[in-house]
């Protein structure tokens, strides 16, 4: 028997009847579907149940407005805060060895762990009205718990390790060979970093800046702990979207959801472009 | 001086000092300073006094509620999640590279979106909470909503963490079953089940760990009721809006104890998977 025909004979022999293979594919694309599809699907038809212009009404009502526009603000102050603090962490922890590397690791990771309710508390216990610094901000008349200083802390904490995450996972790959070059011809070390180390990351970057943006807007448990559910002033999309709901405003309560959603299928999207391209 | 003593290895690249600082002074303000004050406050009501708050009957029956419904969720996650990641990894079929991109969804879909529209789903009237109704099974407010919610988030950490052992299985020990004349189940319990076994309880204790600190996904589905229904992150929010810091910290703490005991936990699993197949 030639090699070839050895392989085939191999490979049929290591797989599966076709009758089980159906069975599991099928199977799968249940599961898939009743749990992942179908929540989806319920988004849209539930968005788009009462036409266009009530869509539309539901998204330009003043309080939504505020919300997209609050959500929009967080977004804006903790991604850019994160992102220089991946950068900075990458860094340090993939281009060099030093004792005490993992335990580095381990503690950027931990907001991962953290219950998202747990996240919201630690700083009402901060700067809550009973807190460690509640009395010094009272006096001082600084809020922070039940306005937006606190809204911003909690998703900081949240979306602490996305960025940090993916690149230190890439930059410990690719090593540090590039950078030692560019230094050998007589680049500085920021232009090495400008010019080797964040172009060979760019993609890993933008991941990173996708997954922790969609959390930051998306954020609910600790988000909801801090904000206090000032309408007009402290409700994210989501708050308001858990208001609406509970209002039975159906309608409009998913046609803000459906923007999250929405959000959330452009980010997985990008996410498997980009993961496309690094496989090629 | 030996080695194991020198505290970092020289290396040409600048920035270590600067950029570990950062890393270290950010880590510090975000996320460890918040979790200390946590530390401090339940040191402050001792061990007697938060197992006093634990063995309150409501406490008690959220936390049973928490991580026996997070177990079983987990444990359905490890099922099925195993089996999509055989099927997305082994078999070619139309629309598998969109099912493998859905499977995501949980990490990018804000927890408030996907609560209300799995609440939508199965709430009696809901599309297949009307279909479960005719067989007598009410989902929609009872704990198996809590269920439906968990293995929802659950899911993508048990195929992310199985996929890539999947993909570089080496053939060759499949071919050696089938020739030695094991049958293709005989191989598939005995050679490649042992193999992504550690994977597979990593993404299982990782998915548990996601489900005991859930709170946006389930408090839609879960009607909240005490003693049935009620979760334990809904319970601090709940002592919180009594003003009763000391009954949340209590409860955080415990909470926080078991992430910390299932983090080391999870990095052991790692470690093992590790070693057996060459991945995290």
């Amino acid at each position: 028997m030639s090699d070839l025909a050895l392989t085939r004979r191999a490979a049929k022999v290591a797989d599966e009847a076709p009758l089980a293979k159906a069975a599991a594919i099928a199977a799968a694309l249940a599961f898939l579907s009743l749990f992942f599809l179908a929540p989806l699907a319920v988004v849209i038809a539930q968005a788009s149940a009462k036409g266009f212009s009530a869509y539309w009404q539901a998204l330009a009502e003043p309080d939504a407005r505020a919300a997209i526009a609050l959500t929009l603000t967080i977004a804006a102050v903790v991604v850019p805060l994160n992102a220089g603090f991946g950068l900075a962490a990458a860094w340090a922890i993939a281009k060099f060895q030093f004792a005490g590397k993992n335990l580095a690791v381990t503690l950027i990771d931990l907001p991962f762990s953290v219950s998202p309710v747990v996240s919201g508390l630690v700083f009402v216990l901060l700067f809550g009205a009973q807190g460690w610094f509640g009395g010094f901000l009272a006096a001082h008349h600084v809020k922070i718990i039940f306005a937006v200083p606190g809204i911003a802390l909690a998703t900081l904490f949240v979306t602490f390790p996305f960025v940090a995450r993916e690149l230190i996972a890439l930059m410990q790959q690719q090593g540090t060979a590039e950078e030692e070059a560019a230094l050998t011809l007589g680049a500085g070390g920021l232009k090495t970093f400008l010019s080797v180390t964040l172009p060979n990351a760019k993609w890993a970057l933008l991941t990173g800046v996708l997954l922790c943006n969609a959390r930051a807007m998306g954020e609910f448990g600790a988000v909801s702990v801090v904000s206090g559910h000032i309408r007009g002033a402290t409700n994210t999309i989501p708050l308001q979207v858990e208001i609406l709901y509970n209002e039975y405003s159906i309608a409009a309560a998913f046609a803000l959801a459906s923007l999250l959603a929405l959000l959330a299928l452009v980010t997985l999207v990008v996410k498997l472009a980009v993961e496309a391209r690094a496989a090629r | 001086m030996s080695r194991a003593l020198v505290w970092r290895q020289s290396s040409p690249l600048p920035g270590f000092r600067l950029t570990l600082g950062l890393t270290l002074a950010y880590l510090a303000v975000v996320v460890l300073i918040p979790l200390a004050a946590l530390i401090l406050r339940a040191a402050k009501l001792g061990l007697p006094g938060i197992v006093h708050i634990a063995l309150d009957s409501r406490v008690v029956a959220a936390l049973r509620v928490t991580f026996g419904v997070s177990l079983a969720a987990s444990a359905v996650d490890v099922v099925f999640g195993v089996l999509v990641a055989w099927v997305l990894t082994r078999y070619r079929f139309p629309g598998r590279r969109a099912f493998d991109a859905m499977v995501d969804l949980p990490f990018a879909l804000p927890t408030a979106v996907a609560g209300i529209a799995l609440a939508t789903l199965y709430a009696p009237n809901g599309v297949f909470g009307a279909a479960l109704e005719r067989i007598g099974l009410r989902v929609a407010f009872t704990p198996w909503g809590i269920l439906v919610a968990l293995i929802f988030v659950g899911l993508p950490f048990v195929v992310r963490a199985v996929q890539p052992v999947l993909q570089d299985l080496d053939a060759e020990l499949e071919e050696a079953s089938a020739t030695l004349g094991a049958s293709r189940a005989k191989t598939l319990r005995r050679v490649i089940l042992p193999q992504i076994a550690p994977a597979a309880l990593t993404g299982m204790a990782l998915a548990f760990a996601r489900g005991v600190g859930e709170y946006g996904s389930v408090i839609f589905i879960a009607g909240n009721i005490a003693y049935v229904s009620e979760i334990a992150p809904l319970l601090i929010i709940v002592k919180l809006e009594e003003y009763d810091y000391d009954g949340a910290t209590a409860i955080a703490a415990i909470m926080l104890a078991v992430s910390f005991v299932m983090l080391f936990v999870i990095n052991a699993a790692q470690g093992w998977s590790r070693r057996r197949t060459g991945h995290v």
